[in-house]
This record gives structure tokens, C-alpha cells and sequence, in this order.
């Protein structure tokens, strides 16, 4: 059945679709996936890497013969989006690990989509070719230019079939607008322009022009060692193109509207949650930094995700989430040794499904969660070559906390944090979600009957 | 869970803090644990500008916790009195407690339960502000430190400064902006795989992060031998290794 609207958890079987990527044990740093995104129609699937490059899949048509099969994405395309660079000025190298890749609503044939790495975005057309003319007259075959002298006749140049050929070509380059590293970027709804954000600004570009963009926000101080805050993620409202959020450190949100001011430095709205003192630690405002923030499809409401919870909020409510939900919450009394190893510092991104009722997001030892919203109902399921059966359906986990361990439970010091799913996408209409686990990404579809 | 008597028998009337220190026995004191946090901060901040190019929300997110444990630190006076104790050390002190670190994360085996850092700062607030009225007056001639820079970082003796080892926190931020790297000061030179082994050696971590490798903090071993002077000169031997590793001398 088609899904997304008004199914609730307990309907929902998940199970194993396909798992890309490589099973080897020596996992190169650049098949890392960094990114991943479906395009507003949920058939294409597109990953970006920590080697630069990206990778399309597409969905194929389902076919009568074998409706088990329910579409599986294949590879579309493949290129290098970005390259690694040298910053001479500072002595620095620049990664070419892709931040974030987002989609722009297709217009014509071509697909095209934005990608970003720390210091440039790019804008990238994919269009098929199965046509190619033929019989150009300075021209033969090969592309050799024919003498002049020989030719006699003059014919016009037919459109011949060709096999199918994807190519992917850059066409804008938007660079030297950003002196830190670009966290996020957002295509408006007027689909003209789109937002880059960088720890410390954030600047509205227009998709035709390159060499300037417009700083929107700037929170860096006149003397950087009053510096506190960072920006942490930005975007812009789904519908209304003057409005957009950002995130920070401090566990902040702030509400936009650029038709107050060109420089948006006093916000509209602010979000906050006050702090519960008695769970106040010297890891507070580290654990209360925002990761990622992302509106519902209606608009109507913000989550955010910071390192121990998911929060909904609803734009007319600033002084507090309207809902919390705990993601890995046994984390909380090993925050000293997640911050001596660095973990406290991953950044977990968040993402709706198609009706904006059930929320999921990643956790350590490749768990990922998600939350309905109505009925309340949380399930932790596991992205594993285990459960790699086809059509297997995923059992649920649990992380016992301490006590007696049931049978399939896994505790807490056993739990992998070098396994980390940071990324998630969910497919804008079905239940199809894409779960990035180190270098594979695995598809799961809700069981088919 | 800490004993609310202990507590009053560690900080009633001592003025020397490794005596204090002693008679905890087992359970790290709360102190010790802070000192500790702050030292794994401050190494953090040096090491994360040896790398690529700094995480600067990271850079930030520890820079604010080596500040509130600084400010907390003021206000019940052991800032001070770290501070007194050995001119020219203090940043020798401050290695040594890294040290500490290095051993913590290699002595996993203790397993002792120790409470969180949350329950000592509700526990200790109070405890300190009665204190640190006693502990401000035998320290008088210090100046209580305001700016993190000016104390953290700050070296009592200038030759010490050469390895570069501890920087001022706006030099740290404004290397970020530097158009023009100090070929001296520049950090952020090729990155060395030195740089690496000394991140593991400190931090106990390399690719296989497992909560086993980075008990750290959680199972403290017995602050037996923390900031003893007896301690210094092999440390600073360590001191001009990790320095000479800096500076790719």
C-alpha cells in the first residue's frame, strides 16, 4: 500500500531492501558517505562522500512481473563534484568532503542539484543523452575537420539514437563567499535563490549569479575572542521565501524574515528552551548544541536535534519545544568519556517523513530511531549486512541500561561508537528511507503485502 | 554516591591541597576531576588547530567549558591557589595533570563507580562558597583572573613561552583569520603524523572508539600523584618532546 499519510508505527514493518557500497574491512576514508538526499519526487537518490563525489541513484519502474521488488535504486550517475584544494593564504588544506547536496525542483528534462563542500557550492545539471546527430559537414565521424576543398554536397545533420548516457555538468560555481566552513545550504521556495550558512554567516545567493552573493546574516564579533557562538544549520521556510531558521551552539533558534531588514541580525523569533538546573554539568551547552534543523513539510513546525534528544517546535511557541524525545538518553552519565573521545561532538542530522508524523534520526553501533509523533511509539532498528536479507524484516533493538541484560539486548559499553549514522533520508511520499552507515547505505521500505 | 562527611573533613580548614587530596582515599576528589577536564580541554584546543583546519564549533563549544570551569574555579579560590603555589610551574602543573590523563586512560581497570560530574556541582557549589572566603586571604598578593587569556595561557616565566605549547585563546581564534601564517607560530603547517600519535597517546582513542578505551574520567585512579614537585623534571623532559613535536623542530 502507499504510504505516508496516517500510518501509524505499529503498521509499519521495515524491512531490508538494498545495501550499497563495499563489504570490505578496509574501509578507505573517502567512500565515507557524508550526505545523502532525495529529490522532491523521491525517484532520485543522491550521495555525496568524504572523497568528493557524488553519487545518483534512480528508481526504477515498477514492473508488473515483479511487484515484490517495489522499485530499487540504481546507479544513475556518478562524478567528482569536488576536489580537494590548498588554501595558500592560510596553509590550509581544503577537504573536499561534501557537506550537504539538495535538490532542485526539476523544471524541464534535467535534473539539478546543489552541492557544497566547506568553502564552495556548485550547481550541477544531470541530463540524459540518447540522441547524437550526425553528419555534420565540416565534420567526419571522428570529429576531424574534413578539407574544404573535398566536400561537394551539403547535407543536413539527422538526430540518431544512441545508447543511454547520463552526464552530469557543473554550471555555476559559487565560490571565495565563505571564510568558514559552509554547514548548510537551502533552496527557496521561490526557487531564484538559495541560502549558504558557514559557522559564522550566512549568504543569499541568485542561481544566475556568481561572483556575488549577499550576506543575510553575520554573527561574528568585531573581536573574535568575544567569540561564543556559532551557526550550526540554516534553511529556509518551505513556503514562505522570505522566511527562513538557523541553529547554534547554544542550543538556539533563530526565526528570519528578510523583508524586515537587509541584514537579518535581529531575529523574528527566538527559540529557547530554559535549562533544567539539576541536570546542569560542565557538558551542558556542549550536549544543547544544535546539529541540525529541519522544517515540517506544512511549515508549521521546526525540529532540531541536538545530542541527546529530537525536539518538535511549533513557530508560535519560542519559549519551549512542543514535544522532546530522548534518543540515546543511557548517554548521559558517559559524557566525560564521549567528550575525551570526541563523540560528543557528531553532529546528527534529523529528518520528517512525508506527513510530518513520524520522525527518525541516527544514534552509535548504527542504530537509528524514530518517533511517531501520535501515537508516541519509539522503535530503534539497526542498519547492519545481517539483517541484509531481502525483504528481512528489521527487528527492533534495544540498549539495555543496566541490570540483569535480556537476551537480545546489547548494553551500553558494548555499543560501537565508531559505527555512527549520522545521515538519514526518507523518500517525500512513501515509506522508503535511505540510512547512511560509514560507507554503505542501506534502503528499507515498509513490508509490502 | 559521596559522602556528605567526607566532604567537610577535605575542605574544613586545610589550606594545602594535595594533603586534602590524600585523604580522599579512593573517590577522586571533585576537584581533581575539574582540573582534569580543564587539562583534556586545553589539550584538546591545542591539538585541534594541528590538524586541516579547525572545527571551529568544536574550538568553541571547549573554550566555553575551559572558561566556565575557569570562572567556577575563581569563585571558590583553587584557581588561585594552583596558581600560588609554583611560579614558573604553573604550566608545568598544568602537563603534569595531562599526564595524569595519560595514565587515567591506560588504568582501565579500576571500574570503581564514580558519580558524574553533575552531582559534584550540585554537591560542591555550596561546600566551596564557605571556603573559599579562608582560601582568597592566604592568596591575597594574586590577582583574582579574569580574562582567560590572561591567566590560562599566560606563562610567569617568558622563556617557557618559546615552545608555544599553550597560545592565548585569541591568538588561537585569530589564526583562523590569519591571511599571513607566522612561519614560527604557524601551526597550521603540513599536518605531521606526529600530531596524530600524540591525539591518541592523550586521548586514549584511535579508529576503534569503544566505550572500553575511553573510560578516562570514569574510572579515576587515585590521585596519589598529581601536581608533586618530585614529579617535574621528568615532565619536563615530556614537556620539551611534546614542545620539539610542535614546533617540527
Amino acid at each position: 500500500s502507499l504510504a505516508g499519510f496516517g500510518n501509524l508505527m505499529q503498521d509499519v514493518l521495515w524491512c531490508f531492501s538494498q545495501v550499497k557500497g563495499t563489504i570490505d574491512i578496509g574501509v578507505t576514508e573517502a567512500d565515507i558517505i557524508s550526505t545523502v538526499e532525495f529529490n522532491h519526487t523521491g525517484e532520485l537518490l543522491a550521495t555525496g562522500d568524504k572523497g568528493g563525489r557524488v553519487v545518483i541513484f534512480q528508481r526504477e519502474q515498477e514492473s508488473k512481473n515483479q511487484p515484490h521488488r517495489r522499485g530499487e535504486y540504481n546507479v544513475y550517475s556518478t562524478f567528482q563534484s569536488h576536489e580537494p584544494e590548498f588554501d595558500y593564504l592560510k596553509s590550509l588544506e581544503i577537504e573536499e568532503k561534501i557537506n550537504k547536496i539538495r535538490w532542485l525542483p526539476q523544471q524541464n528534462a534535467a535534473y539539478f542539484l546543489l552541492s557544497t563542500n566547506d568553502k564552495t557550492v556548485k550547481l550541477w545539471k544531470v541530463s540524459e543523452r540518447d540522441k547524437r546527430p550526425e553528419g555534420y559537414n565540416l565534420k567526419d565521424e571522428d570529429g576531424r575537420l574534413r578539407d574544404p576543398s573535398m566536400i561537394t554536397t551539403l547535407r543536413v545533420p539527422v538526430l540518431r539514437p544512441m545508447d543511454l548516457m547520463v552526464e552530469a555538468t557543473p554550471r555555476r560555481v559559487f565560490a571565495n563567499a565563505h571564510t568558514y566552513h559552509i554547514n548548510s545550504i537551502s533552496v527557496n521556495s521561490d526557487y531564484e535563490t538559495y541560502m549558504s550558512a558557514d559557522d559564522l554567516r550566512i549568504n543569499l545567493w541568485n542561481f544566475e549569479i556568481t561572483n556575488q552573493s549577499f550576506n543575510i546574516v553575520d554573527i561574528k564579533p568585531a573581536n573574535m575572542e568575544e567569540l561564543t557562538e556559532v551557526i550550526t544549520a540554516a534553511e529556509f521556510h518551505p513556503h514562505h521565501c522570505n522566511t527562513f531558521v538557523y541553529s547554534s551552539s547554544k542550543g538556539t533558534i533563530r526565526l528570519c524574515d528578510m523583508r524586515a531588514s537587509a541584514l537579518c541580525d535581529r531575529h523574528a523569533k527566538f527559540f529557547e528552551e530554559p535549562e533544567d538546573p539539576s541536570n546542569r554539568s560542565f557538558f551542558s551547552e556542549i550536549i544543547s548544541s544544535i546539529s541540525d534543523v529541519k522544517f515540517s513539510h506544512s511549515g508549521r513546525y521546526i525540529m532540531t536535534r541536538d545530542y541527546l534528544t529530537v525536539k518538535v517546535w511549533d513557530l508560535n511557541m519560542e519559549n519551549r519545544p512542543i514535544e522532546t524525545y530522548q534518543v540515546h538518553d543511557y548517554l548521559r552519565s558517559k559524557l566525560c568519556s564521549l567528550y575525551e573521545n570526541d563523540c560528543i561532538f557528531d553532529k546528527f542530522e534529523c529528518v520528517w517523513n512525508g506527513s510530518d508524523s513520524v520522525i527518525m534520526t541516527g544514534s552509535y553501533n548504527n542504530f537509528f530511531r524514530m518517533f511517531d509523533r501520535n501515537t508516541k511509539r519509539d522503535v530503534t532498528l539497526e542498519a547492519s549486512r545481517e539483517n541484509s536479507k531481502p525483504r528481512a524484516i528489521l527487528k527492533p533493538r534495544k540498549v539495555c541500561v543496566g541490570g540483569k541484560r535480556r537476551k537480545d539486548e546489547i548494553s551500553v559499553d558494548s555499543l560501537d561508537f565508531s559505527k555512527k549514522i549520522l545521515h538519514t533520508a526518507w523518500h517525500p511520499s512513501e515509506n522508503i528511507i535511505a540510512v547512511a552507515a560509514t560507507n554503505n547505505l542501506y534502503i528499507f521500505q515498509d513490508k509490502v503485502n | 554516591m559521596f559522602v556528605r562527611g567526607l566532604k567537610r573533613k577535605c575542605f574544613d580548614g586545610e589550606e594545602d591541597i594535595e594533603g586534602t587530596l590524600a585523604g580522599i582515599k579512593a573517590i577522586p576528589s571533585y576537584n581533581l576531576q575539574r582540573q582534569s577536564l580543564l587539562d583534556m580541554s586545553l589539550v584538546k584546543l591545542q591539538l585541534c588547530h594541528m590538524l586541516v583546519e579547525p572545527n571551529l564549533c568544536r574550538s568553541v563549544l571547549i573554550a566555553n567549558t575551559v572558561r566556565q570551569i575557569q570562572e567556577e574555579m575563581t569563585q571558590d579560590g583553587t584557581w588561585q591557589m594552583i596558581n600560588t603555589q609554583s611560579t614558573g610551574q604553573a604550566s608545568v602543573d598544568r602537563l603534569v595533570s595531562t599526564d595524569i590523563l595519560c595514565r587515567s586512560s591506560r588504568e582501565q581497570a579500576e571500574g570503581k563507580h564514580v558519580p558524574g560530574y553533575s552531582t559534584f556541582s550540585k554537591d560542591f557549589e555550596g561546600d566551596q562558597a564557605q571556603d573559599s572566603s579562608e582560601t582568597m586571604s592566604t592568596a591575597s598578593s594574586v590577582q583574582a583572573p579574569r580574562n582567560l587569556q590572561s591567566n590560562v595561557w599566560e606563562m610567569e616565566n617568558p622563556q617557557e613561552n618559546k615552545g608555544n605549547f599553550q597560545k592565548s585563546l585569541d591568538q588561537i581564534f585569530e589564526t583562523l583569520e590569519n591571511k599571513t601564517p607566522n612561519s614560527v607560530e604557524d601551526l597550521f603547517s603540513e599536518v605531521d603524523n606526529s600530531y596524530y600519535d600524540l591525539d591518541t597517546m592523550l586521548t586514549g582513542m584511535m579508529s576503534n572508539t569503544k566505550m572500553g578505551h575511553c573510560d578516562g574520567l570514569e574510572s579515576f585512579s587515585s590521585p596519589t600523584t598529581t601536581t608533586s614537585s618530585s614529579n617535574c623534571k621528568s615532565d619536563l623532559n615530556e614537556l620539551d618532546h611534546i614542545v620539539e613535536i610542535l614546533v617540527e623542530s
